[in-house]
């Protein structure tokens, strides 16, 4: 309705270019999260890596993945906990 | 030994052939030995934009399967004695030519040529996994549209999954007067979503179209525009430091008048 208001007064809605930018934000947001089954697999033996220096973790029961909505990606990881390193303190002033 | 370049967009109609054609030129123009590469099987079209359709007689399927020596297939320009043309066969499709092939000829022609510029075809099947294979360089081609900048963060993409880091961008047919009235995407939203280094700024110029028509590249047109945004692009290729265009859209009361009666 506004739109064809505008082109009968010969004018045209503003700034287009704001929506061509968040599109494409969003549009990339996607392309770039699928991520390839080789690069998930190195993300989570990194993540292992980093906290089982803090805490012994189930490995088998561990489940990373991308949660993909309109708005956004997020990386979801659920990672059960089997116990807490007591020495995690000295192990963190020493490395 | 010289520098092989890939021409890449992902998509097709945003001004590869037209930049290779151009900065080539552009290079041969300066004194360096230049080699233009269309590996756009099936589709060539690097030979009419140079004007140099009617000197066809090998191609690059003819080199790569032994029917002819590179000598051969390869064509000296009308205006400039150090540039050339190895042009694509027509009749075959991309899979006549693998990238092992390539690599072994940009080789060759990396010992002749101080500059090899390859002119990618668009999509990401086997005739761009030809193209990059024997490259040391990539340049990606744009333009300020959301599906021109979709495909080449996706290229882009590939390009650093094929090891070929560090591509640089060209942004093609901006138009000044659109980005400052808001209505298209500017230099820096691109930069800024891309993420990799801007080689040039090439505005959106009808001489192009009339350059193409005759087969004479832009750059050697002194008055247009887009000839001026690529030889510059070329002094940067060469290592030179140079300014980017004033694309500043003109102030003028003559060009505020001419708007205000749309005549532009």
């Amino acid at each position: 309705m506004w739109e064809l208001l505008f082109r009968v007064l010969g004018k045209h809605t503003p700034n287009s270019r704001i929506y061509a930018k968040e599109r494409l934000r969003l549009v990339l947001v996607h392309d770039r999260a699928s991520i390839s089954p080789y690069l998930m697999n190195r993300l989570k033996e990194d993540l292992l890596r980093v906290i089982s220096d803090y805490m012994i973790i189930d490995e088998e029961g561990m489940e990373v993945h991308l949660d993909q909505d309109e708005q956004e990606v997020a990386l979801v990881a659920s990672i059960p906990v089997k116990k807490i390193r007591r020495d995690y303190m000295e192990r963190g002033q020493t490395s | 030994m010289g520098e092989t370049i890939v021409i890449t967009s992902g998509k097709g109609g945003v001004g590869k052939t037209t930049t290779t054609a151009n900065l080539g030129t552009a290079l041969a123009f300066a004194g360096y030995k230049v080699v233009l590469v269309d590996t756009d099987i099936g589709l060539r079209n690097l030979d009419v934009v140079m004007g140099l359709e009617n000197r066809i007689v090998y191609d690059i399927v003819d080199v790569t399967s032994g029917n002819c020596r590179l000598k051969q297939a390869l064509i000296k320009d009308k205006r400039f004695n150090s540039l050339y043309l190895l042009p694509a066969a027509q009749t075959k499709d991309k899979t006549a030519v693998s990238p092992d092939e390539m690599e072994i000829l940009c080789e060759e022609l990396q010992d002749e040529f101080d500059y090899t510029l390859i002119d990618c075809p668009a999509g990401i099947e086997q005739g761009f996994y030809n193209a990059i294979a024997g490259a040391d360089k990539a340049v990606v081609v744009t333009t300020p549209e959301v599906s021109a900048v979709r495909d080449a963060d996706r290229i882009i993409g590939l390009l650093e999954s094929a090891d070929l880091r560090n591509p640089k961008l060209i942004i093609n047919r901006i138009r000044p007067r659109m980005v400052k009235q808001g209505d298209m995407m500017d230099i820096e939203d691109i930069v800024d979503i891309l993420a990799i280094d801007l080689l040039g700024v090439v505005p959106e110029d009808e001489k192009i179209i009339v350059s193409t028509n005759k087969g004479e590249p832009a750059v050697m047109d002194v008055i247009s525009q887009a000839g001026e945004a690529y030889r510059r692009i070329a002094q940067r290729i060469r290592g030179e430091e140079v300014s980017l265009m004033n694309l500043d859209v003109s102030n003028s009361i003559m060009g505020k008048l001419k708007r205000l009666v749309g005549m532009r």
